[in-house]
């Protein structure tokens, strides 16, 4: 009964880590950048609800609202103003940007908010649980986690599938030269793919402050979790990103109930394991000509 | 009269290596001109050019009047130039009848639709769900064709439509071309068939070694000056 409660907890938590790994992903798919500064992203987004909390007294949940659009006009405007400026065949001024950036911010999140370890109490959403029969029991924060990586997914499924700006962003994925020749402006979807990735990050940083402790410098392990759940799943689709983090979930539980010492590296372990086995990841991007 | 398109002594260049030299060129509305050169010579720069996937800041390259030099490629194209590319690009992730769609993103209005375009080639109606990536070259060709329709342009440019395609489907698509010019668009088209070329356009420019070697009336140049200027055999016999 350990061990498949240790299963469970473990795709719950996979659900947290596929919400790091959607906007990681969104970002590669469609940039072909690898943003360095997601986790510190997630954690500013933490901080952020922290700040509402601490002014309005009311449920942290209520952050989104202010929260989401807030990060997705600034994902849309440092797009716009930086990071655009760095995309092209080369990966590595995107790296080495994205390096700065995440210290910059890790020391202005130091230098406002302490190294203290923060938390944001939902009240009595903290410590209610949702029985699943069987003796298994999980805790509604974990559950409401994983319901949103669901929603969240999905939506952007929807929205790739059957938008015509998704249309565009998967164009633009493809081959962002012959988008221009159809009269769309590569720098706007750029912006859009970006402002979309940071709408999921606002919602991960929101559930993150609610389900767990952060601190300014807790934003690099959040990317390697997501570096690591996005390379399982593939670039194929963010289903696939979903199974990874449930994948990397699942290995860190059962790690823990081998050995609590164990948890991270049994997660690290299977990542390694599947890199080898399948570099491509479980579902990889197809291309065809 | 301006013409549609003009060029003035155009040079492009990719980095330090020239790949176009004074290059003039006129199209007006309505107008069609095949482009022709060996392999090399400068005929998709100067589509690339006109689209401004290459940009030549400051040169005298215009569209009814309108500077295209300092524009992007989006700009451009919402200007009414649109490109069937060589190679076809289409996109891999999207359908066909999505390939189709994006091309009208320029929201430009005309004739073009997408059911005038399934119309026109009927294939595509019935492979409308299918990937792109599925196609035949040919159908391939049609969509990359259908695609630059969509935007309803006043220039179409066509860069080697019958490459690594059957005879009888070349036939094919170039039996369309009539009905696409009816609608007065104006359209360039590149082609290494050079009988193809002569048959389906009102003037002809020949390309050697990034320069103009030749121009003229399609129905009025001769075999023998064609060819001398696309090997450069006059030159070499001065």
């Amino acid at each position: 009964m350990e061990w498949v409660n240790a299963i469970v907890q473990g795709i719950l938590l996979g659900g947290l880590y596929a919400l790091f790994a959607a906007g990681l992903s969104l970002m590669f798919g469609i940039m072909r950048f690898v943003n360095l500064a997601h986790g510190d992203f997630i954690v500013a987004a933490a901080f952020g609800t922290l700040l509402f909390v601490d002014a309005t007294g009311v449920n942290p949940l209520w952050a989104l609202l202010p929260i989401v659009p807030i990060m997705m006009v600034a994902g849309y405007v440092g797009q716009r103003l930086v990071l655009n400026r760095l995309s092209g065949k080369d990966i590595l001024p995107s790296i080495l940007v994205t390096f700065g950036l995440s210290i910059i911010l890790q020391n202005l999140m130091l230098e406002q908010f302490s190294a203290d370890s923060q938390r944001v109490s939902a009240g009595t959403l903290d410590t209610s649980a949702i029985s699943l029969g069987a003796g298994l029991t999980v805790g509604t924060v974990p559950f409401l986690l994983f319901v949103s990586a669901i929603v969240v997914i999905a939506v952007l499924n929807w929205i790739f599938a059957k938008t015509a700006i998704g249309r565009q962003l998967r164009a633009t994925s493809d081959d962002p030269e012959t988008v221009g020749l159809m009269g769309l402006d590569k720098r706007h979807l750029f912006g859009i793919a970006m402002a979309l990735a940071s709408a999921v990050v606002a919602v991960a940083g929101v559930l993150l402050a609610i389900k767990t402790n952060f601190d300014p410098a807790a934003g690099p392990i959040r990317l390697l979790f997501a570096f690591e759940a996005v390379i399982i799943g593939g670039l194929g689709s963010l289903w696939g990103t979903l199974l990874g983090g449930v994948i990397l979930g699942v290995a860190q539980g059962l790690g823990a109930q081998i050995d609590p010492g164990m948890q991270i590296l049994a997660g690290h372990i299977v990542f390694l394991v599947i890199l080898v086995l399948r570099p491509q990841g479980l579902f990889p991007k197809k291309r065809g000509s | 009269m301006t013409h549609l398109l003009e060029a003035r002594s155009l040079d492009a260049f990719y980095g330090d290596f020239q790949a176009l030299f004074d290059v003039d060129f006129h199209l007006d509305q309505g107008e069609s001109a095949a482009l022709i050169g060996a392999n090399g010579a400068g005929k998709t720069t100067f589509l690339k050019v006109l689209t401004g996937l290459l940009p030549v800041p400051g040169q005298a390259l215009s569209l009814e009047g309108v500077d295209l030099s300092n524009l992007g490629t989006h700009q451009i194209a919402a200007l009414g130039i649109s490109m069937s590319p060589e190679g076809r690009r289409l996109f891999p992730s999207l359908s066909v009848r999505e390939n189709l769609q994006i091309g009208a993103s320029v929201k430009r209005s005309g004739p073009w639709t997408l059911d005038r375009v399934q119309e026109l080639f009927p294939i595509l109606a019935e492979k409308a769900g299918t990937p792109s990536t599925l196609l035949s070259g040919g159908q391939q060709q049609m969509v990359a064709i259908g695609r630059a329709l969509m935007a309803n342009p006043k220039l179409l440019l066509l860069d080697e439509v019958s490459l690594g395609l059957a005879p009888v489907i070349v036939r094919d698509i170039y039996e369309t071309l009539p009905r696409i010019r009816e609608q007065g668009t104006s359209v360039i088209l590149v082609e290494q068939d050079i009988g193809q070329a002569v048959a389906v356009s009102d003037r002809l420019y020949c390309l050697q070694e990034g320069r103009i070697s030749l121009e003229g009336k399609s129905s009025e140049l001769g075999r023998d000056a064609i060819s001398a200027a696309y090997f450069g055999r006059a030159k070499e016999a001065s």
